[in-house]
């Protein structure tokens, strides 16, 4: 075909190769379409049935039924708060911290690259490494180093998963991700106008001034992108909980993700754990919309 | 200049401080991975010893751990692959022959990547069960491929975006079919951006800890399956998880080192530049 027609622009929409490319994409989305499309029916589907696994018997349409147990159920609003919680409080760390980290590794300072390294390491570490780490070595209420730190200070040992299990669990998931917003922060910070900079810093700015007048206005968009990244990600947090205090004690550390994993693969309620994912989707499709948007202006540029 | 070099310095110790708290939990590990278990657990913490390579190969002689780190480079390669063939022509269309609908193409494929795992778990579970997929590589293999898909395309294009157009429009004119373009021209100068792109999807897949946990048990499960096993009995294998933990996680450090731009662009679909 290319050499049939040599001359042929390839940006032109009128180019006769369209249809081959579209034999390329095909595959791709449509293995996409699948992947997206399958299991959002079928959870959807399930969510307005009366599907327990160990009560075959029991079946049929239910209704809103699924959703009215859930909705009454205390443990949803618990698992919510929970939920609530866990993203709010990793979100406040990760960004505070990652902003001001991002500022400090953009200044010139001896060895900053192997402390740039060592400071991003922690987000690689899978999550069921990271969370043995904190549980037994670090926290631990007997053997672990924070237990020993504190009664050398003369201060009680804290048992971190029994009495601040959502502490302990909030500090996991920070650490993990706070290289991220830092990575994401940094990048940002490092394309911020050489000259701008100079010019505020001949008009006699300090460096506070600096901070809130030019470098935060400037991180506005990366700091929106990196919250509502980070908010998708965190609204599934599950194998920190899994592998530390599986949800508890109680329900103390029970997150959305745990609470339908419970549903679904401990109490084999399918309906319930469908009106559960249901929800999920929900929540992080209110933040989708607006990431969608950001990356769309982004493209545009 | 001295007072450069003061701010420099203060730098330098802020800097290295908030370094070393961060990497101090791998750097912890890591030192117990060398102790007897007993010295492992001792309270006060055993800071000088003498260190042992006990625990290294007493994991290595352990039949699971062999099949977990398997089942890890095979899922984690295999997806990478999978996720390449359908992403690669897909990923040229769109940078090359760009049509009305591409931008609204791209931002739907990134969207699927917004939908919370969790969300889905309960169809995944029973298609795997129904497809006969539970405990396989092949699932999971098309789980993270299909996961990581949106990722792959998108940075693919990104590079592809950065390939001069006129080279490809001369090479066509020289009579170059599609598969001899895309082997001759495209690739080589792609390439680097192939390999980012894969190193952060081998990455991606290698750390997921979701479909692992509930899709496989043991057969096909990978390490972050294989070290979650471990959360029961504490206390007893501290320096044996330490030696396991680091070899699974020390490939994929280097990696990421390795990817640290990639990351960026991939994770925020280059929302930020």
């Amino acid at each position: 075909m290319a050499s049939e027609k040599p001359k042929e622009n390839p940006v032109n929409p009128d180019n006769p190769a369209i249809l081959s490319t579209l034999l390329l994409k095909s595959p791709a989305i449509g293995a996409l379409l699948l992947w997206m499309i399958v299991p959002l029916a079928m959870t959807l589907w399930f969510s307005f049935q009366r599907y327990n696994l160990l009560n075959p018997d029991v079946s049929g349409f239910a209704g809103l039924d699924n959703y009215t147990s859930l909705v009454t159920d205390p443990s949803l609003w618990t698992a919510m708060w929970n939920t609530l919680v866990l993203v709010g409080s990793v979100l406040a760390i990760t960004v505070v911290f990652g902003t001001l980290l991002a500022v400090l590794f953009d200044q010139d300072f001896f060895g900053r690259g192997v402390a740039r390294l060592l400071i991003i390491a922690p987000f690689f570490v899978m999550p069921t490494v990271s969370a043995l780490i904190w549980k037994n070595m670090l926290l631990h209420p007997v053997n672990g180093l924070v237990a020993f730190l504190m009664r050398s200070v003369g201060l009680p040992a804290i048992d971190w998963f029994g009495v601040w299990p959502m502490t302990a669990v909030v500090v996991i998931v920070s650490w993990q991700w706070l290289p991220f917003a830092l990575l994401i922060l940094l990048t940002a910070v490092q394309s911020l106008d050489q000259e701008q900079k100079e010019a505020a810093h001949l008009d006699g700015a300090g460096p506070l001034r600096m901070f809130f007048f030019i470098t935060l206005p400037h991180l506005r968009r990366s700091i929106t992108v990196v919250l509502m990244i980070e908010t998708i990600f965190f609204l599934s947090v599950f194998a920190e909980i899994f592998v530390t205090t599986s949800g508890g004690p109680g329900l103390a550390t029970t997150n959305l993700a745990y609470l339908i994993y419970v549903r679904s693969l401990l109490e084999y309620d399918v309906g319930s754990a469908s009106a559960g994912g249901v929800i999920a989707i929900v929540l992080a499709n209110i933040v989708a919309i607006f990431l969608v948007r950001t990356i769309a202006t982004s493209l545009e540029a | 200049m001295t007072n450069s070099l003061t701010k420099k310095l203060v730098v330098t110790i802020l800097a290295w401080t908030a370094a070393l708290v961060m990497f101090f939990p791998i750097f912890w590990m890591l030192v117990a991975s060398f102790k007897t278990e007993i010295d492992a657990v001792a309270t006060p913490p055993v800071v000088v010893f003498a260190p042992t390579l006990d625990n290294y190969a007493a994991v290595h002689e352990r039949a699971n751990y062999i099949r977990a780190a398997t089942n890890s480079v095979v899922i984690s390669v295999g997806a990478t692959l999978v996720a390449l063939i359908l992403a690669i022509p897909a990923a040229y269309a769109m940078a090359f022959f760009p049509t009305k609908r591409t931008r609204s193409t791209l931002l739907w494929m990134l969207s699927t990547k917004m939908l919370p795992p969790v969300g889905v778990l309960v169809p995944m579970v029973i298609l795997f069960r129904e497809l006969d997929l539970v405990d396989t590589q092949i699932g999971l293999i098309l789980v993270y491929a299909l996961m990581n898909l949106p990722i792959v395309v998108w940075l693919l294009y990104t590079f592809f975006r950065e390939v001069p157009v006129e080279i490809l429009e001369a090479c066509r004119i020289d009579g170059a079919g599609f598969r001899q373009e895309l082997r001759h021209v495209l690739m080589p100068l792609a390439l680097p951006g192939v390999a980012s792109t894969s190193l952060l999807s081998v990455i991606l897949c290698w750390n997921e800890a979701f479909w692992s946990l509930n899709l496989t048990t043991s057969d096909a499960a990978p390490l972050t399956a294989f070290i979650a096993s471990f959360s029961a009995p504490e206390g007893l294998f501290w320096a044996k998880l330490s030696a396991a933990s680091t070899m699974a996680i020390a490939p994929i450090l280097v990696f990421g080192w390795l990817s640290q731009r990639q990351l960026v662009r991939g994770l925020t679909f280059g929302a930020v530049k």
